[in-house]
């Protein structure tokens, strides 16, 4: 299979978009990214749409925006990772030589309820009467778990949305650029313990498009092709209380061990990672799922300041995060987390989310990320998991 | 055969692994096991997922007591649920681990231990419009 670089990348900001439709959205980060990869319509030979809630016949409706050139639509759905599985599929079109260059583009027009609707006939719902299967509920089981295991505490999930929500003032494409300190998300509305308010990611629609072609033609269109390194789907594998409680770990650990492999690196290579962080308990999970640190040291990782721009805990926070610090925990890794501010700060629509953080990647490498720049970002890692299940993982390099 | 609307409402499980007696206390947890490989499912099953085997299966009887594995407590509920409410996995002893509501406590941190011992009853808790009523499990401290 060929080298494929990314040519183009754009994203909406992320919010509520009441006025416009969702192909209107995905449409409006298509034409910014050909813009930006200096293509046309004329110049994309497949599309691969990535939503959720309208899958079917999606593309077209995008193409019915951007221009019916007659070309070849996939319309996918894969859980959160609807927008990486529409990436992937992009990437295999030009890896495999079937075409020259393509789009993947990911949307979401979320309506109000968000992740918390319910569907069905309430008489026979099983949520809330039999356990209850909502997001809140799964990934604060998820989080409790990493507590039985390893004592880590609400600070230091809570720590996932301060650092975050620190991120997201230097994101202009974030729903909300909004700092949040320690006690706030603490003591903020409870929604499933653990995770408060401020330790859910928000509600809220966006999209965002890349467009890819062959590495030997990358540089006929941009003086920064950005290469896709590896790119990883798995689904979750048979465990014990898998069908019963959502394994987000086994099929993550999976995907990373594959990535690495494909990519020819490690961790310790990492520039930065843009991963799932639905829920601020999730983020904690996915250090140890994706190598960032060792297991059980999850909390000590985020109290060190390892995963933050900068490396460090900004001083401001710095008298807060001391209590739940571990003065001889030595970071091995020092890729900063989640610079976009991450889904706690930019909010989730389903479909775009996957392609969202691929595009924030692309900027960084390119030096384009403006004051979020994580510094000399050479080596960006992707990550989406969906619930039923699905993980995509990809990594790109300059 | 009777049409819906002159049947005689039914007494129903909310679940396909919750088997329903005359009464109440003779409800209990069904399960499925694979002969093949060993793996334990709650409710019946056609496929096992764990060695792609279609049988021959065998019907089991679940236990009803067990210990907690991981808990939440959900504020933010749907409509029809009270809230604050514990939600927990519950391993059940013999195996299979179910999803289920921990009630007859408070529902707040201090009340909830790891591998707290817990026990199932069962109680209706649901009328849809043609008058069949919907019984589901629940766990309490043992």
């Amino acid at each position: 299979m060929r080298e494929v670089a990314i040519i183009g990348a754009s994203m909406i900001k992320f919010g509520r978009y009441p006025d416009r439709d969702v192909s209107q959205l995905a449409a409006r980060a298509g034409n910014d990214a050909l813009k930006d990869a200096g293509v046309t319509m004329k110049n994309i030979e497949a599309l691969y749409s990535g939503n959720l809630y309208q899958t079917s016949g999606s593309g077209q409706r995008i193409l019915q925006q951007m221009g019916q050139t007659g070309i070849p639509v996939v319309n996918v759905a894969n859980a959160c990772a609807t927008g990486s599985t529409a990436f992937r599929e992009a990437y295999f079109a030009i890896a495999s030589g079937a075409y020259d260059m393509v789009m993947a583009i990911g949307a979401e027009q979320m309506g109000k309820q968000g992740l918390l609707g319910s569907r069905g006939d309430p008489a026979t719902s099983l949520e809330g009467r039999v356990g209850s299967y909502m997001m809140p509920a799964v990934f604060g089981m998820a989080g409790m778990e990493h507590s039985r295991e390893y004592g880590t505490q609400m600070e230091h999930f809570a720590l996932a949305s301060v650092k975050n929500h620190f991120h997201s003032t230097q994101n202009p494409l974030a729903q909300y650029q909004k700092e949040s300190p320690l006690d706030e998300v603490m003591n903020g509305r409870m929604i499933a313990y653990p995770n408060t308010l401020l330790m859910c990611c928000p509600t809220g629609d966006g999209a965002a498009a890349t467009i890819l072609c062959s590495m030997d033609k990358a540089r006929q269109f941009t003086t920064q092709p950005i290469k896709v390194a590896a790119s990883v789907l798995t689904s979750d594998p048979y465990t014990d209380r898998d069908l019963s409680m959502p394994d987000i770990n086994t099929l993550t650990r999976n995907a990373a061990k594959i990535a690495y492999e494909q990519a020819g690196l490690g961790p310790k290579d990492l520039s930065q990672v843009e991963l799932h962080d639905c829920f601020a308990t999730a983020e904690l999970l996915h250090y140890e799922n994706l190598g960032l640190c060792a297991d059980g040291e999850a909390g000590k990782h985020i109290a060190s300041g390892a995963p933050w721009i900068g490396n460090k805990i900004p001083t401001k926070y710095a008298e807060d995060v001391a209590p739940f610090a571990d003065k001889s925990y030595k970071p091995s890794t020092t890729a900063v987390v989640n610079a976009s501010g991450g889904l706690l700060s930019k909010g989730h629509p389903l479909g775009a989310t996957g392609v969202a953080n691929i595009a924030e990647i692309v900027f960084h490498l390119r030096g384009q990320a403006g004051g979020r720049q994580v510094e000399g970002s050479k080596v960006g890692l992707a990550h989406v998991i969906g619930l039923c299940s699905a993980c995509t993982i990809h990594i790109l390099t300059k | 055969m009777a049409d819906a609307a002159t049947a005689a409402p039914e007494v129903r499980p909310l679940v396909p692994h919750l088997t329903l007696g005359e009464t109440r206390d003779k409800d209990y947890l069904n399960g499925t096991k694979c002969t093949t490989c060993g793996a334990m499912y709650a409710g019946p099953r056609l496929f096992c997922s764990k060695c792609s085997g279609e049988g021959p299966f065998e019907t089991v009887r679940l236990s009803g007591t067990g210990k907690v594995y991981v808990w939440t407590i959900i504020h933010q509920a749907t409509p029809y649920v009270k809230a604050p409410y514990i939600a927990a996995i519950v391993d059940l002893d013999g195996g299979v681990s179910i999803n289920t509501n921990i009630v007859d406590i408070e529902p707040v941190p201090a009340s909830m231990k790891f591998g707290m011992k817990v026990k199932m009853f069962t109680e209706k808790v649901s009328e849809d419009r043609e008058g069949n009523s919907y019984v589901a499990y629940r766990f309490r401290p043992a």
